[in-house]
């Protein structure tokens, strides 16, 4: 199954690579990775999307912890949240295809966001299963290259996973 | 106060009182050296990197203190690579200061760079990149303080020349800041009474304690509760002596070269009680076959351990000494009568035994048996790794806790001797033996220069088989006796390069020089190699064939 985890490191040098060698290094699937800056000055947040089972990702997790510098891991997979990922596709376009793909933009509420010749710049952003979808609709017009940022995640509601008192060592002792 | 970088180093060793350091100089470290040239701290030239950093390991763990460690930058600091993986596997506290080049340098491929920063990830609890003269303070206190605490482990800080010279405010703090640092130390209470209750119901409970025991200090608890209520233990080889071995409830070491009690003990029991222990295949045998009767309740400090390789039914994150002495507390009296009578009998029907002939080839097991009579069990023995290593766990009944220093996690062959001489600074007046195997003796032997040097009365006993012996039973058990590199024949003669060394050499070659060599041994001044000669195709027994359940054991000699 796969698990979005929220990692909350402090910002620090070879940081990620200390996450990411974990990972390879003990044979866990990083899916996808996102790491940027967060409200607090001094603290970064990867979003890490991993493939386990049950066991595997309580591994994961208990590594993780071992890491100086990593403060806190939430599991976005198992309460409700929002997912997103940004992708950009450039895609053929000539004269005939330029409204039907305008369509399926419109659609998807995707924006063009660079016009050429010969091609689009198409920007949307979503869950997987949409950007699936409008790659799958674009792709007999001709993609020429694709991006994707990575998924990022936030629980719904006001709770969040802010760095806060809770241990967090112990957190899987019962 | 102002200093520089070196001096802030000088400063704050004595302020961690750190009274040895293992070492060897280079261009990156000539102002670190130049800083302690007047400092009372003893600095320990090894002949090798890697000798300096398993030297600072044996003394760590013999004393508990962590071992500190300088090195050049480049070579020597990628010597130091081995040292750290022996000491992250086998959990011991040292923190390693290595020369850089300048952080403007950092990059460019200058002479002697090596990205040790980047190296020593996977096989260090933590490492720093020193890059501003203000971090140091802050930094050497983290550094002890990691290496000290939680589960222990090597610390590395790497320091780039520009930083050892550049001048900065020093004052050493006195207490660290680490928010994604802090290890559960009480155990949970709701937990304890649960182990506690298991423990009342169970019939043929074992308890099962490794290296955490020992690096915990909690000998004495752990004899408490196993007498309370008359339960069997065995130990990993990393536990050894965190029970003593001469105890009617000892069952001496279990896994692949453990006792058929023992491991006969885990495999029906039905109630595990592993106490700082790790799981590790060499314990386990094949996992689907392991103490499938048993419940287990899992003690350990490191959470990551617990479920890593079987699944728990009573996990309990903590200090061992913390955990024990709450649940010592809760556990009732119990005689467990019919189940230490069913491991008196597996003892009697497969005991740890030999048979030394007057006139034959002397027995390894027999050297180590004279070892551990003529200093009456209260020798301190590192070892190297191999079959010597084995019969050594075997057959040297440990009383006491920090007695038994080997390469557990790692298994690095050259390990041991130069480890003896940290444990021998560690514990000056204290006999300690090295026992050697002819292999793994000469991955390290160089240190013999600085055993002379410092005049460190280690007694090395080579158990010489001609053999890289361990890989050759191997071979014979399960590659038809294809012995395939592992001849020894052309080995130097270890009498005379001891002389060469300008230590003593002793050699024995038949079971009544035995005894007398050691005790001349010990008579003797100064470090002795003592070379015996001994049956090259003896085996390691009672062994657990790989992939093998561990009730499934080769019984050798006497089956
Ligand atoms: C550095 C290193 N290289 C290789 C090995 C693999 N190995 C394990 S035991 C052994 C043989 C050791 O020979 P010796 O020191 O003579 O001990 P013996 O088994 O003969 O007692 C070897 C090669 C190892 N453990 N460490
Ligand atoms: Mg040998």
């Amino acid at each position: 199954m796969k698990h979005v985890l929220a990692v909350l490191v402090e910002d620090k040098p070879g940081v990620l690579v200390r996450v990411a060698g974990l990972f390879a290094r003990r044979g866990f699937n990083i899916e996808s990775l996102a790491v940027g800056r967060t409200q607090d000055p001094g603290i970064s947040r990867m979003t890490i999307e991993v493939e386990a089972d049950e066991r595997t990702l309580e591994q994961v997790e208990k590594q993780l912890h071992k890491l100086i510098n990593v403060l806190k891991i939430s599991n976005l997979t198992v309460e409700p949240s929002v997912h997103r990922e940004l992708l950009l596709i450039k895609v053929k376009a000539t004269a005939a295809t330029r409204a039907e793909i305008q369509h399926i933009v419109e659609t998807f509420r995707a924006k063009v966001v660079d016009v050429a010749l010969n091609s689009l710049i198409i920007e949307v952003t979503g869950n997987e299963e949409k950007l699936q979808a409008i790659q799958l609709l674009l792709a007999p017009y001709g993609i020429l290259e694709v991006v994707r940022t990575g998924k990022i995640a936030l629980l719904r509601g006001a709770k969040t996973t802010k760095n806060g008192e809770e241990q967090k060592n112990g957190k899987n002792v019962l | 106060m102002k200093m520089t970088g070196a001096e802030m180093i000088v400063a704050a060793l004595q302020a961690e009182e750190v009274d040895v350091i293992f070492g060897y100089p280079g261009g990156k470290v000539l102002n670190l050296y130049d800083a302690f040239y007047d400092s009372s701290i003893q600095h320990y030239l090894s002949r090798h990197e890697q000798g300096a950093i398993h030297a600072a390991d044996g003394y760590a763990r013999v004393t508990g203190k962590a071992g500190v460690v300088f090195t050049t930058s480049g070579p020597g600091a990628t010597n130091l690579v081995t040292g750290l993986a022996n000491a992250y596997m086998d959990s011991v506290p040292l923190v390693v200061f290595t020369g850089q080049v300048a952080t403007t340098l950092i990059g460019t491929d200058a002479f002697q760079e090596a990205d040790i920063f980047g190296i020593t990830q996977p096989v260090t609890k933590h490492n720093y990149l020193v890059t501003d003269v203000n971090e140091l303070p802050r930094i050497i206190k983290e550094a002890f303080y990691l290496a000290k605490t939680g589960r222990p482990g090597p610390v590395l800080i790497d320091l780039p020349t520009d930083v050892q010279v550049a001048a900065g405010e020093f004052k050493y703090p006195s207490t660290v800041n680490i928010p994604g640092y802090n290890p559960t130390l009480d155990g949970h209470p709701v937990q304890i009474n649960r182990a506690a209750q298991a423990i009342a119901q169970a019939e043929k409970p074992v308890i099962y304690a490794g290296g955490g025991v020992v690096i915990s200090g909690a000998q004495q608890l752990l004899l408490e509760l196993a007498e309370k209520a008359n339960i069997p233990v065995t130990t990993t080889l990393m536990g050894l002596g965190g029970f003593p071995g001469t105890h009617p409830l000892s069952l001496g070491m279990l896994g692949m070269h453990g006792t058929y009690y023992a491991n006969m003990a885990v495999h029906e029991s039905d109630l595990i009680i592993a106490v700082g222990a790790r799981f590790d295949d060499r314990v386990t045998g094949k996992l689907s076959h392991f103490a499938r009767t048993a419940k287990i309740i899992h003690i350990d400090i490191d959470p990551a351990e617990i479920g890593k390789n079987v699944s728990v039914d009573i996990p309990i994150v903590g200090d061992v000494t913390r955990v024990l002495t709450s649940l010592v507390q809760k556990v009732k009296g119990k005689t467990h009568e019919a189940w230490l009578e069913k491991i008196a009998q597996w003892r009697r029907q497969a005991p740890l035994t030999y048979v030394q002939a007057e006139d034959a080839e002397v027995l390894p097991q027999y050297v180590i048996e004279s070892i551990y009579q003529v200093t009456e069990g209260e020798a301190l023995i590192a070892t190297e790794v191999g079959q010597h290593q084995m019969w050594a766990a075997q057959y040297y009944l440990f009383k006491k806790p920090r007695a038994f220093i080997s390469s557990g996690g790692l298994g690095t062959m050259g390990y041991g001797f130069p480890a003896s001489l940290g444990v021998q600074i560690g514990a000056p007046g204290q006999t300690v033996f090295c026992i050697a195997g002819d292999g793994s003796f000469q991955m390290n032997l160089q240190e013999l220069a600085t055993a002379v040097a410092y005049q460190l009365p280690v007694k090395v006993a080579i158990i010489n088989n001609h053999y890289l012996g361990m890989v050759r039973q191997w071979q014979e058990m399960f590659y038809g006796g294809r012995y395939a590199s592992v001849d020894l024949q052309q080995s130097p003669d270890f009498v005379k390069l001891a002389e060469a060394f300008g230590a003593v050499g002793l050699r024995v070659q038949k079971p009544r020089e035995v005894v007398p060599a050691i005790e001349k041994a010990l008579a003797t001044p100064g470090p002795v190699v003592i070379d015996f000669h001994v049956r090259a195709e003896e085996n390691v027994f009672p062994m657990v064939p790989p992939n093998s359940g561990i009730s499934e054991m080769v019984r050798g000699n006497e089956a």
